[in-house]
């Protein structure tokens, strides 16, 4: 028979998400209750933390920016129907093209190391996902394996250059120099001074900007043109793919190289905007976020804007808890926020049926009476 | 189709029925796929049933086998009413069910599928020996012989089915149901199956036949019971009904179920194949030196049981497979020596409405206007400045919808919202519209209601007869004779004979599509 009724987009895309984070939060407030602190306490101090301040919202922000990259890059594998896992690597990688043109042409002008930046860091995240991207297409090897080793690699190259090769003479910790001041990303109170706003100062810089650039860039790809079109239907149907004269293989290709490259992002927030350096694991776990946030929002560039959003508030707040709340350490926050990707993630669907349900019988009966 | 003498009824005629439905009634949220049907199936008895795509009786067979249970309603065997919650359930009470995709493990012997899941111990010896016995036993009763030990993905797909049959009476089935059982056999076949369905009506089975095919029901039921829209609407004895009759039940209004054409004005040779052969992954040969020629303004049909080369021979003149040797002669270029993909093929006029549409023609998460247009993508009337046009694309589709009557006319719909009926339609319109040379259009009507195929038909007639080359591949007899002016038959990867639609006759094309190759085929 047919399919089953669906539910209306505006309870699909709202309702739904509350549904999953309400739950998240209250099995999160639990674990709270159990620790001996007062749930409600904590999540109010999360929430100021994170949204309360301007201080605070400006770290939200910056979080985010992070997460917006990665999160893209997860869609546009996703939309093509790959599992990327590798988003973590891309952005190390990327990070490290973005990191060698401000050591090494540092003495340019910002708006021409920018670009060049920009350019370095998309092309070595996309290099460092074309690898598996080609042993998919043409090897049939499993795109999430690959990845996740190719994150493995990514860290142990990245290591290996920075203690052997890049680290600055002299010092213990494996990090390079500091970039020259042409080659640091202008903060946003920064930009708000300019245009005579004051702001307090925080890591927030041009590259929340860029992300949501690059988050419209991915809309108007995948939704707008005749590439995304055949990204899509490579995705959704690979055998009409075929039918349609749309080479799977290419699409493969192509999708991690965006995919890569977007990931490759991360370096430009990271360390052009707050680290001035190419350091040990700056990515910390960006790339698995990416995952949580792509899935929350639905693989759309608005919803991972949000979604993103979320989970920078989680963990500006998450930081903020485990500062003043000393029975909750920072391991309890991490599985806070490990419940939130839990349900909101995983498990998106587990109340979507008992929630048709329900639209349907509001709506059946009145079809019938 | 060979006739019996009626069968006497086996049980007096004041028995209660062996099956009896009173007022089922089901809804998936919105859709009411059942209402308040009364259905009932007198042992010894073979009662058809009948209704377009979505009418509701695989709802009703499912609610029957445990599958769904019915939100109101009552079931009774033999008088006794019962709840069925599970297949399981289904079984104990003696209903037995055989589905149109079969549920055999295929590298299992017909033994060891017969008894599985009713070993009856903890070792496998016992059981077996008890169900040879039993199986011999049935075998005798109702001629259905099957090499017991024989592993079943080696069986003809026919004995595969009587498999099937054998597991529901093993199981103690005293009413069998029977999913589209015909749609994967020869006509041969087939009347086997019927002449083992008369066996079980005479002794005392009760068998519901779930069908689209008038011709299966006029031939074998007693009674038939006609649903459309979730309800029942007509229900008749087999005698004192016709075709037509059926048929207007089914759609709702007359039908034409022969289209009147003229004869072919056959024009230049379009596409000439020559010795091709096409090998699968494993090196098996799947088509063998085959050799055609197609020309303006012809039909020619591809008869043949499903799985015997027909869809890699479409797949290979489209270009979503490679063959391993041979020639596609088209537009003035051997398609296989210069590797022209399938884009490249429809640019040159070769369009394409593949036999499984689901799994290749369409995308059915995407809409009726992405549809529309998919391998058109790239068609400079669908882009402008480098992204897609969005209205002409909606545009497009809306005018094709109009066209070919694609209900609703909604393109930003869905198309898994859509009927097959309506699907098709828009696969149709998709390719008829890029005004290709030739159409290779695989299985046109499959999953498609009565309605629409009366439309899909006279379309195809219309391409033909405006000068364009139609090479139809179908499983259903029926269509081939409908639409082809000249018929092929292939069997095991070969052509194995040629007629003329004037010479070609049911019993002809049967035996060829059985293997037996025609004397004078030349």
């Amino acid at each position: 028979m047919s399919a089953p009724a669906k539910l209306p987009r505006w309870a699909e895309l709202g309702v739904l998400p509350l549904i999953n984070l309400g739950v998240a939060l209250v099995l999160a407030g639990v674990i709270i209750k159990t620790l001996g602190e007062s749930p409600f306490a904590a999540f109010k101090l999360m929430a100021t933390g994170a949204l309360g301040t301007q201080e605070g919202i400006g770290y939200t922000l910056y979080y985010a920016t992070n997460f917006i990259f990665t999160g893209l890059a997860v869609a546009v594998a996703y939309h093509a129907g790959l599992f990327n896992i590798g988003a973590e690597g891309q952005a190390y990688i990327g990070g490290l093209g973005t990191g060698l043109v401000c050591l090494y042409l540092g003495m340019w002008p910002f708006w021409v190391i920018l670009p060049l930046a920009i350019l370095a860091g998309a092309i070595s995240g996309a290099a460092w996902a074309f690898i598996p991207a080609w042993l998919q297409a043409r090897r049939g090897s499993h795109i999430v394996i690959t990845t996740i080793m190719f994150n493995f690699i990514a860290a142990a190259l990245m290591t290996y250059l920075l203690v052997n090769v890049l680290i600055k003479p002299g010092q213990q910790s494996p990090e390079t120099r500091e970039f020259s001041a042409n080659a640091v990303m202008p903060a946003a109170h920064e930009l708000f001074a300019k245009i005579g706003v004051t702001i307090v100062a925080t890591p927030l810089n041009l590259t929340f900007g860029l992300s949501l650039m690059a988050a419209a860039g991915v809309w108007i790809f995948i939704w707008r043109t005749r590439w995304g079109f055949a990204l899509r239907v490579a995705g959704a149907n690979s055998t009409a793919a075929v039918y349609a004269g749309i080479s799977p293989p290419r699409v493969i290709v192509g999708a991690m190289l965006i995919s890569g490259a977007l990931a490759g992002g991360l370096g430009l927030n990271e360390l052009m905007g707050s680290q001035h350096r190419i350091m040990m694991d700056f990515p910390s776990g960006a790339g698995f976020v990416g995952i949580a946030v792509a899935l929350m929002g639905r693989n759309h560039p608005v919803g991972i804007v949000v979604a993103a959003v979320l989970f920078g508030a989680l963990y500006q707040g998450g930081s903020q808890l485990s500062f003043d709340m000393p029975k909750i350490n920072r391991d309890m926050v991490v599985v806070i926020q490990g419940l939130v990707i839990l349900l909101c993630g995983a498990m998106e669907n587990v109340f979507r049926a008992p929630l048709t349900l329900l639209f349907a019988r509001l709506h059946g009966g009145k079809d019938t009476e | 189709m060979s006739k019996e003498p009626a069968a006497p009824p086996f049980t007096p005629p004041d028995a209660p029925p062996a099956l009896e439905l009173r007022g089922i009634d089901k809804r998936f949220g919105l859709v009411h796929a059942n209402r308040a049907i009364t259905f009932s199936v007198a042992a010894g008895s073979i009662h058809g049933l009948i209704g377009e795509n979505g009418a509701g009786k695989s709802t009703l067979m499912n609610i029957v086998y445990g599958f769904h249970r019915a939100d109101a309603g009552e079931i009774r065997v033999h008088g006794r009413t019962v709840e069925i919650g599970s297949p399981q359930e289904a079984i104990a009470t003696g209903i037995g069910m055989v589905h149109q995709h079969f549920m055999l493990v295929e590298n299992f012997t017909v033994l060891e599928n017969v008894v599985l899941g009713v070993e009856g111990g903890a070792f496998l010896l016992g059981g077996l020996t008890a169900a040879r016995a039993e199986l011999g036993r049935l075998a005798r009763n109702y001629g259905l012989e099957v090499p017991l030990d024989t592993v079943v993905s080696e069986l003809s797909v026919g004995l595969q089915q009587r498999v099937e049959i054998l597991k529901a009476l093993y199981r103690g089935a005293e009413v069998l149901i029977l999913d589209e059982p015909t749609a994967v056999l020869t006509p041969h076949e087939a009347d086997q199956l019927f002449t083992m369905l008369r066996r079980l009506r005479a002794q005392g089975k009760a068998v519901i036949l779930v069908t689209h095919k008038l011709r299966e029901i006029m031939a074998v039921t007693d009674r038939v019971t006609v649903m459309k829209q979730g309800a029942v609407v007509a229900e008749v004895a087999t005698c004192e009904t016709t075709p037509r009759r059926l048929a207007e039940h089914m759609v709702g209004r007359a039908v034409l179920l022969h289209i009147e054409k003229r004869p072919a004005q056959l024009g230049a040779s379009l596409l000439t194949v020559k010795k091709l052969e096409v090998r699968d992954r494993l090196g098996v040969v799947r088509l063998k030196n085959v050799s055609f020629n197609l020309r303006a303004g012809e039909i020619v049909g591809i008869a043949g049981v499903a799985g015997n080369g027909q869809s890699e021979l479409l797949e290979v003149l489209a270009g979503t497979r490679a063959p391993s040797h041979g020639e596609i002669s088209f537009g003035g270029c051997d398609l296989v020596r210069e590797q022209l993909d399938p884009r490249a093929r429809r640019a040159l006029g070769l369009a394409h409405v593949p036999e499984d549409r689901l799994r290749m023609g369409v995308v059915v998460e995407f809409s009726a206007a992405d549809n529309a247009m998919l391998g058109y993508h790239d068609a400079a009337r669908f882009n402008r400045g480098g992204l897609r046009d969005e209205a002409a694309i909606r545009a497009a589709c809306a005018e094709k919808m109009t066209e070919y009557d694609v209900r609703p006319c909604q393109p930003e719909l869905r198309l898994a919202a859509f009927s097959g009926g309506n699907q098709q339609k828009l696969v149709l319109a998709r390719e008829i519209d890029a005004d290709p040379k030739v159409l290779l259009i695989g299985q046109p009507t499959r999953g498609v209601d009565i309605g629409a195929i009366e439309f899909i038909h006279k379309q195809l007639i219309a391409l033909r007869d405006a000068g364009k080359a139609l090479l139809l591949v179908s499983v259903e007899l029926d269509e081939i004779l409908a639409l082809a002016d000249r018929i092929l038959v292939m069997n095991a990867g070969e052509i194995i004979g040629e007629l003329a639609r004037a010479d070609a006759t049911e019993e002809k094309i049967g035996l060829m599509m059985a293997g037996v190759r025609a004397e004078a085929s030349s």
